[in-house]
């Protein structure tokens, strides 16, 4: 059985791709094996391709897949505190502890992004103002070495390595294994209100509004809207409820094809929005959703980034810091609404502390996250985004990136000098690599 | 009696993926294999999926002595004993065609140390009146093909050996379940040309479950292959020693 197999692995925008070997270890000897082996050349381990860019992606290297290590190896039931391989993903997390009162302190957008992922780029959810990102709640984790020897990275005695590690974007070697706090919830479900934002002043009002009062708080941005409308959208807040919604096992539809270019179209882009905002009633929505729904709304359509096409499409996602937030917003917002690049999905959220990794993204501030068709002129347009993001002290979610400059990288990230040190050390040879960190030169001491 | 499920080859995805529906049920486990650490994981993982407890033993099929202990050690008391065996190697076939011993091993591996561990297992099912087998075989038992008749033939010969063991326990109401996979996504078919409409360990895994607690004799998984596989069946010997495949 080759261990090895030619694969061609993609980014979830599917605009990036890579061609490489591959090899999917189902145990952790196939791991050891691959690490002894130095002929082996470059590596970088590859979760659930939940990445949008080329985070994940190794061209012409060695991709690791890890997604069969998935197993859950010890659970505390006392404190909370859940010891799994790091293939297992957030979802998987949630079915098997949901049930027992236990529901993970943070998830992404996608309950399909593995855990080992989540380290990897310090994920972030919908109660970060509150909760923080993924490295507030790790005990520990066992990342194997680009020299191949395991080490347990814990927050206290390994510092450097577990902050260079925590949205290091794989870099720093592979997560085996790690110890994740589990938070106690009263019931599987959450109560949302949703209501009617009509602008973008009114939507940071309301931010400060919910900051105490609610767990989770997204907010849906109608980017196509322009004028007096700017940033107007549906914000939803939801705590979490003390009573069980039945447990009923969603059915899974799947996007079977490639949808054609024309699905898209700005016109029925703006039409979708218009529709999204006017469904909730002036006076605003209150129901009880199952927990897994709420976090994960669209993981009920597998392949939904088939909607883009072949062509397949960008994600800008940025965080301004608060004091120059409202300009930032104003700025990307009324560039987007007159670019006429239909946004399908815009997000915008609060965000809570800083993130403790050198390349985590989270920071005091408003992020705003945007999909774009890979249409002519996206990546211009993003590019500009990207300027007003640098210009008011924000930066770029590197998880979400593919379009993004070294130079620019450098001023967003100020402790990147801190990260290279940590990885000139631990990986003097630059044997962990990825498309990401060669295009934005993550390695090289400016 | 509480059920008990013992994984023969418990580290392959199929035999893992297995486990967990058998953990789902909340039924006991015994993981059997090589790697006693990777089985001591899955172990844990089992009892954090439902399993009331889950313990690891050693077992190498080729070794005979590893084989007996095994065996003796298969049952837990009050339980109903179960197996699902999921043991195999399959070398390149021109790697086999220059190492004879390549070809005893693949034997000893896919056919003879299975069939010694279900023969040594077979009185305990006798004994409790009871309990499903499930045996992993192969679509490449079916039939004799150009490419891959050494391993094909190992597990045809598990193929018959199923059939009559089913036929001995029969009067005891115990049940034994060939399941033949055609393109699963496992280790062993990781990377190879040419698949189509592969599914999963997880699919293969319920679809096993089912079978068994139905006490089907035969599936093919996915079940279209039933199809594909009765078109080769029925192919003439005269054209099948003219094909390629």
């Amino acid at each position: 059985m080759p261990l090895w197999a030619q694969k061609e692995l993609a980014g979830w925008g599917r605009v990036l791709r890579a061609t490489g070997a591959a090899a999917r270890p189902e145990r952790v000897a196939d791991l050891e094996r691959i690490f002894a082996d130095a002929s082996n050349g470059s590596l970088l381990a590859y979760g659930a391709g939940r990445s949008y860019g080329d985070a994940a992606l190794n061209s012409g290297g060695r991709s690791v897949i890890m997604r069969r290590l998935d197993r859950f190896l010890e659970f505390d039931p006392a404190s909370g505190r859940l010891v799994a391989e790091s293939g297992a993903t957030f979802g998987e997390v949630i079915a098997a502890f949901l049930p027992r009162g236990y529901l993970v302190p943070v998830a992404p957008g996608t309950g399909f992004a593995t855990l080992g992922g989540g380290i990897a780029n310090d994920v972030h959810g919908k109660n970060h103002h509150q909760a923080g990102s993924l490295g507030q709640h790790l005990e520990w984790f066992d990342l194997r070495l680009p020299s191949g020897e395991l080490r347990r990275v814990d927050p206290a005695h390994e510092t450097e390595l577990f902050r260079a590690t925590l949205g290091g974007v794989g870099l720093t070697g592979i997560i085996e294994r790690l110890c994740l706090q589990l938070k106690p919830v009263p019931s599987n479900s959450v109560v949302v209100r949703k209501k009617r934002i009509r602008d973008l002043d009114a939507y940071l009002e309301a931010f400060a509004e919910e900051r105490d009062r609610a767990e989770y708080v997204v907010g849906w941005i109608d980017a196509l809207a322009a004028g007096r409308h700017l940033g107007r959208g549906v914000l939803e807040a939801a705590t979490l409820s003390t009573q069980d919604v039945p447990a009923s096992p969603a059915k899974a539809l799947r996007l079977p094809a490639n949808m054609p270019a024309f699905a898209l179209h700005a016109v029925s882009v703006r039409a979708f929005n218009q529709l999204y905002y006017s469904r909730v009633p002036s006076g605003g929505l209150e129901y009880r959703q199952a927990i897994g729904k709420f976090l994960f709304p669209l993981d009920r359509l597998h392949d939904w980034n088939r909607i883009y096409g072949k062509r397949g499409f960008h994600q800008f996602q940025c965080v301004v810091p608060f004091e120059q937030g409202r300009a930032a917003l104003g700025a990307m917002l009324e560039l987007t609404s007159k670019s006429g690049h239909g946004s399908f999905l815009a997000v915008l959220k609060a965000m809570g502390p800083a993130g403790v990794g050198y390349l985590s993204f989270p920071m005091p501030g408003y992020t705003l996250a945007l999909d774009f068709p890979n249409a002519p002129g996206a990546t211009e347009l993003i590019a500009q985004l990207e300027r007003i993001a640098s210009d008011h002290g924000g930066r770029i979610y590197l998880a979400k990136d593919s379009t993004l400059s070294p130079e620019r990288l450098r001023t967003m990230y100020k402790a990147l000098g801190r990260f290279r040190e940590v990885l000139a050390a631990v990986d003097p040879h630059g044997r962990m690599q990825s498309d990401l960190a060669r295009r934005l030169r993550l390695r090289e001491n400016a | 009696m509480s059920e008990h499920w013992l994984v023969l080859g418990a580290s392959s995805s199929i035999a893992r993926a297995f486990a967990r529906q058998a953990a789902a049920r909340g039924a006991l486990l015994t993981l059997a294999g090589r790697d006693l650490e990777d089985l001591q994981s899955s172990a844990q993982d089992a009892q954090l999926r439902g399993a009331p407890s889950a313990r690891v033993l050693a077992c190498d099929a080729v070794d005979a002595a590893s084989r007996a202990d095994c065996i003796a050690d298969a049952g837990i008391p009050g339980t109903t004993l179960n197996v699902f065996l999921a043991i195999s190697e399959m070398p390149e076939q021109a790697d086999m065609d220059t190492d004879p011993a390549l070809v005893s091993r693949m034997i000893e591996a896919t056919y003879a140390g299975p069939m010694a561990l279900l023969q040594g297992l077979a009185p305990q099912f006798e004994l409790q009146r009871g309990g499903r087998i499930v045996i992993l075989g192969s679509v490449a038992g079916d039939r004799g093909r150009r490419k891959n008749y050494l391993y094909g033939s190992a597990k045809a010969g598990l193929a018959t050996y199923a059939e009559g063991l089913r036929a001995r326990l029969q009067p005891s109401g115990a049940t034994v379940t060939l399941v033949k996979p055609g393109f699963v996504d496992t280790a062993m078919t990781w990377g190879l040309p040419g698949l189509f409409l592969v599914s999963t360990p997880e699919k293969c895994a319920a679809a096993a479950m089912n079978a068994a607690q139905k006490g089907r004799e035969e599936i093919y998984h996915p079940g279209f292959w039933r199809l594909i596989m009765f078109v080769i069946r029925h192919i003439p010997a005269t054209v099948m020693k003219r094909l390629k495949f």
